[in-house]
């Protein structure tokens, strides 16, 4: 089984959580719907350090994951309020 | 033939069959590179030699060739996708794997066995319909049938309405088969040979030099290649691939897990396939159970195997077929898909003006090997996409035109 740190729940059964995908910046309300497609459906998919928003399903809480694409290691989770504005984290 | 066989045998002269001419030095510079030596980067090479009399060609894998996805699949091949492009395309290339192993003089073990979707809710049957009616439409056999039927047609499955999710019914498929996924990348590769296509196995791309919009040379692990044309052809790589090319892709790489049980006595002729399950299972030849389900749940480019994925695919496929409880599982592994949103591929031209993609394969694009191979080869030498594949443009993202492809992709590859 693998375990997900959850920063509210503590160590947990990773199927019980859902990944939804790299932590990025929305574009404004009024940009082109181009800038909107390249948000929606392009991704950077990279081998490497990755930062995600997971979310624990039974106390739906979303939260940050960084974890390794290479080698399936999940380095630190964290929450949304560690988000720095440039979507950093701190 | 008796006669020949025995001079063999008495004979001293064992002649060298190898499948690839042996291993050569790279040129300096070939008319078009192609990154990728799964089938989809040989069967493109092939065409181009065959159809398109373009035979300064290399294809390069980093490892050896057939040891993606496309040694790693299980080999199913149908055509009652849900899209009207999808279905065509599907049917144009399980027409070409038909004669297949004539063209390329070896056997794919080619085996139309039937395809059976299980259906467990409403939806799935409405679903089916569906996808029943735009494939007859097409002029692909596809049908959706009642529990009766699915009992004769498999009286192994348990179609008792006493589990969880009893069986409602099922789109059939009759011309649904199975392909020696192996054989496909070695008859492309060894035919391509052949016409002149250098095969270079152990061979990574790790970056492209580009001037003015265009590719002007490959750099791989073996040097620098100069090139007319770049087709990329990478599967789960593909977006580290293309970022190096200076373009992204509306694409995620997750794993796929499948796996084998021990051989057993020949009892399962068709390939059963649940959706709501998410898990599928057929026969080979050689007795054993292939068997896979969904992709895991979260982006990877590892090709790990997990519990996880075994246990969710066990308790389900017990329930279609009790008796499969006492068989062993024997090999598992992974494969590395390319996932797009719509579950339809990307086939055709890119940013770069000299280089080609075909992408997003995912879990589903063993059975289109010949036809992306031979559009792709048109693409290349015209530089234009033909119709049969003009409507995966990588632009559909950006245009928000795409294909919706996901009700007849996500688990029955
Ligand atoms: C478990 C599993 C089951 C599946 N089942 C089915 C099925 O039943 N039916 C079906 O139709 N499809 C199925 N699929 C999907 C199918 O296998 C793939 O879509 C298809 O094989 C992709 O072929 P390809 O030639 O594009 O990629 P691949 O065969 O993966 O070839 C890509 C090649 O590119 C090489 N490469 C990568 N990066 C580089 C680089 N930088 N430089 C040089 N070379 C590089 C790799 O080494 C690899 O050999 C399944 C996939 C998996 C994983």
């Amino acid at each position: 089984m693998k375990i997900m740190p959850c920063p509210l729940n503590g160590p947990r059964n990773i199927q019980e959580f859902i990944c939804r995908g790299e932590v990025r910046i929305p574009p404004a309300a009024d940009a082109s719907a181009e800038a909107w497609a390249e948000y929606l459906f392009y991704r950077e998919n990279k081998a490497g350090i990755v930062r995600e928003w997971w979310c624990h399903l039974p106390t739906t809480f979303w939260f940050i994951a960084e974890r390794d694409t290479r080698t399936d290691e999940i380095i630190r989770t964290y929450t949304f309020d560690a988000l720095d504005e440039s979507g950093s984290g701190r | 033939m008796p006669l020949r066989l025995l001079r063999f045998g008495l004979g001293l002269a064992r002649p060298d069959t190898r499948i690839l001419p042996l291993p050569q030095e790279l040129k300096p510079h070939y008319d078009v590179v192609i990154v990728g030596g799964g089938g989809h980067g040989l069967a493109a090479a092939y065409y181009l030699a065959r159809q398109h009399g373009i035979t300064n060609v290399a294809v390069l894998d980093k490892g050896y060739i057939g040891g993606g996805n496309t040694g790693r699949n299980t080999a199913i091949v149908r055509s009652n996708y849900l899209t009207d492009d999808g279905v065509r395309f599907y049917a144009e290339s399980m027409r070409l794997y038909q004669t297949l192993s004539d063209e390329l003089d070896i056997n794919l073990m080619y085996s139309q066995r039937g395809h059976l979707t299980l259906a467990h809710t409403d939806a799935s049957i409405r679903t089916m319909r569906w996808r029943a009616e735009v494939n007859k439409h097409l002029g692909v056999e596809s049908e959706l049938i009642g529990p009766d039927e699915v009992a004769r047609i498999c009286p192994q499955l348990n179609l008792s309405r006493d589990v969880r999710y009893p069986i409602l019914g099922a789109l059939s498929h009759p011309v649904g088969a199975t392909v020696r996924h192996d054989a496909v990348a070695w008859g492309y590769a060894r035919a391509a040979g052949r016409l002149g296509v250098a095969i270079h196995q152990g061979t990574e791309v790790v970056g492209f030099a580009i001037e003015g919009g265009r590719i002007t040379a490959v750099e791989t692990t073996r040097g620098r290649i100069g090139c007319g044309k770049v087709l990329i052809a990478v599967a789960g790589r593909s977006s580290l691939v293309c970022n190096m090319a200076g373009f992204r892709l509306p694409i995620r790489t997750v794993p796929l897990q499948a796996c084998v049980s021990q051989p057993v006595k020949r009892f399962l002729d068709p390939i059963i396939v649940s959706g709501s399950l998410h898990c599928y299972i057929w026969q080979s030849q050689r007795g054993e159970l292939v068997m896979g389900g969904a992709t895991d749940p979260y982006p990877l480019y590892s090709t790990r195997s997990t519990l996880d994925f075994k246990e969710g695919l066990m308790a389900h496929m017990l329930e279609l077929l009790p008796f499969l409880g006492e068989v062993k599982i024997m090999r598992q592994w992974a494969g590395l898909s390319d996932m797009t949103p719509d579950f339809a591929p990307v086939m055709g031209k890119t940013p770069l003006s000299n280089c080609y993609l075909t992408a997003g394969w995912g879990t589903w694009g063993f059975k289109a090997t010949p036809a992306s191979g031979k559009a792709m080869a048109a693409c290349v030498a015209d530089d234009r996409p033909p119709e049969l594949i003009a409507p995966f443009r990588l632009d559909r993202f950006r245009e928000l035109d795409q294909l919706g492809e996901a009700g007849a992709a996500s688990v029955g590859h």
